[in-house]
């Protein structure tokens, strides 16, 4: 049969966010695939360069939504180890109860999306009730339900009184108690389990040789997580346990998701229970010395790193990020091929893509695995029809 | 009722105001912020269902047209493209600051800026992002300007 060439995106019911992919497909079954990513560029990192610390901390919450706390933290913990900042005590415990309330709304939105793919309703609508609760606590304990701001440099925004605190461990326990359903369903659903069961095997070699990250790795078996091998904030204090399935397939890497959830909420209370009395927040000057920093923190979906060039003064030389997604977009593609066209959203929920975060600078070629960079005008002639 | 009588406009009308169909488009520019804040505006707490609005997949079953993010340049084309295939009448609401006037993106060389430089807006929702019922009620002016206001119960 011929093999027909099947367009995926931009504008697709399956994606929130515009991303092109090109599935080449003998009848039903996937040969080759083509992602042209590039859809969101925004070109964050050089705008990041023309504006000052304080500012990027705006910016760097803006690259994407969803994580945007894993951003500020990570931006912040490498602007702090360029100025060789020690953050109070208070200030990093609570940084963890944001990170962690954050990776709990971030797992719960793609779990509920993982189902919504599959045809499964009510399980969506029983998760994004659950998620809602999550917004209404990070709104009660920074200010606004996703875009925080939470994190500062030198410290956090806003401190925390016992009505927060005892609003925060009184829904750890709903919580829970509902995740625990939530559980159930993906654990023995006749459904779930015929979608996500064998679909996408990604095997620990190909994701080891391929990078993988987060929740994709340690769905293939690999026991890696920043937060457990190079701790930091409050992380040194709170030990994680790391999540590993050894399944390999998209089902594993959503039970990665749905376990993680539960470390979430022991983290918080954990986190809650030990906090230090105390400042939050420390005084910092806006100029900062000349050097180079990088820092990298544990984002819902997989190893975040920031790298930053100072040459002194109010603006940075030089912002280098690098997302999860682009880790995990190269391991996934190859998945693609062997599998149905029915298969595709499914597969592509399990990294838990988002492109926000991709599409600043780079562009890859599948088929050759090269990496390159390109110009606007160069894109334009190339890629605009 | 023949086709073209008043009758006929009014029934049209009052069964478009009461079933609007919502087609999300991410223009580009955007930190998928208000993308979720939308989706939830679906969900148990907020559920717009009820009042008919549905999300769809394709831009010629949509009445509304919700544009989440600034535009960026590989985006342009596009958002103009989704724009023309739908059909009459329709309505554009702009959801989110960067979608207003390109927002924290101002500046950068890949960022056109806001939607209303590539087509006509209709109804603007700030915020950053813009909470659901912000976003409900923008929907709620937009059918308000489309079909007026005695077609969704206000002057009962």
């Amino acid at each position: 049969m011929a093999i027909t060439i099947l367009p995926f995106g931009p504008q697709h019911p399956a994606l929130a966010e515009p991303e092109h992919f090109r599935f080449k497909v003998d009848g039903e079954v996937i040969v080759d695939v083509e992602v042209k990513i590039g859809y969101l560029h925004r070109g964050m990192e050089k705008l990041m360069s023309t504006k000052t610390y304080v500012q990027n901390i705006y910016m760097s919450e803006r690259i994407c939504g969803i994580c945007n706390v894993a951003h500020t933290t990570c931006y912040v913990q490498t602007v702090e180890s360029l100025a060789g900042l020690e953050v109070p005590k208070r200030a990093q415990f609570l940084r963890v109860v944001v990170n962690e309330l954050a990776r709990i709304h971030s797992h719960l939105l793609i779990i509920g999306l993982a189902a919504h793919e599959v045809g499964f309703e009510t399980m969506f609508m029983w998760i994004w009730r659950d998620r809602e609760l999550v917004m209404r606590l990070m709104e009660e304990l920074t200010g606004n339900r996703l875009m925080s701001a939470y994190n500062t440099i030198g410290g956090v925004r806003r401190d925390v009184d016992e009505k927060v605190i005892s609003a925060l461990k009184k829904a750890c326990t709903t919580l829970r108690e509902s995740f625990l359903q939530i559980r159930k369903v993906f654990l023995e659903d006749p459904l779930i389990r015929t979608r996500f069961v064998n679909v996408g095997l990604l095997k620990s070699r190909d994701a080891i040789a391929r990078s993988a990250v987060g929740p994709v790795a340690r769905g293939s078996g690999i026991k890696t997580d920043v937060r457990a091998d190079d701790p930091y904030q409050a992380y040194k204090d709170i030990p994680i346990n790391v999540v590993t399935y050894k399944e390999c397939d998209s089902w594993a890497r959503m039970m990665v998701r749905v376990d993680e959830i539960f470390e979430c909420l022991r983290l918080i209370e954990e986190a809650l229970e030990n906090l230090p009395s105390g400042e939050v927040r420390i005084p910092v000057s806006r100029k900062m010395p000349e050097g180079e920093a990088i820092g990298r923190v544990e984002a819902p979906r997989g190893e975040l790193l920031y790298h930053i060039i100072s040459k002194g003064g109010e603006k940075p030389y030089r912002i280098k990020i690098r997302t999860p997604t682009f880790s995990n977009l190269y391991p996934i593609v190859a998945t693609f091929i062997g599998e149905t066209i029915a298969d595709i959203p499914v597969i592509l929920i399990s990294i838990d893509p988002c492109f926000c975060c991709t599409d600043r600078m780079e562009f890859v070629d599948v088929n050759s695995g090269k990496v390159w960079y390109m110009s606007t005008s160069e894109i334009k002639r190339k890629y605009w029809r | 009722m023949a086709i073209g009588s008043y009758a006929l406009e009014r029934l049209l009308r009052w069964a478009r105001a009461k079933s609007p169909w919502l087609l999300h488009l991410n223009a580009g520019a955007c930190c998928n912020g208000c993308d979720i804040e939308l989706v939830a505006a679906l969900t148990p707490f907020y559920d717009v269902e009820r009042f008919g609005i549905k999300l769809v997949g394709s831009p010629r079953h949509a009445d509304i047209l919700a544009i989440v993010g600034g535009v960026n340049k590989q985006m342009e084309e596009r958002v103009r493209r989704i724009y023309n295939q739908m059909p009459e009448p329709k309505v554009v609401i702009a959801i989110g600051t960067c979608s207003v006037d390109g927002g924290a993106f101002n500046g950068a060389y890949n960022v056109v800026g806001g939607v209303d430089k590539i087509i006509p807006v209709d109804v603007y929702v700030p915020g950053c992002p813009p909470r659901p019922e912000a976003i409900i009620h923008g929907v709620y002016l937009a059918l308000r300007k489309l079909y007026g206001g005695d077609f969704l119960g206000k002057k009962r």
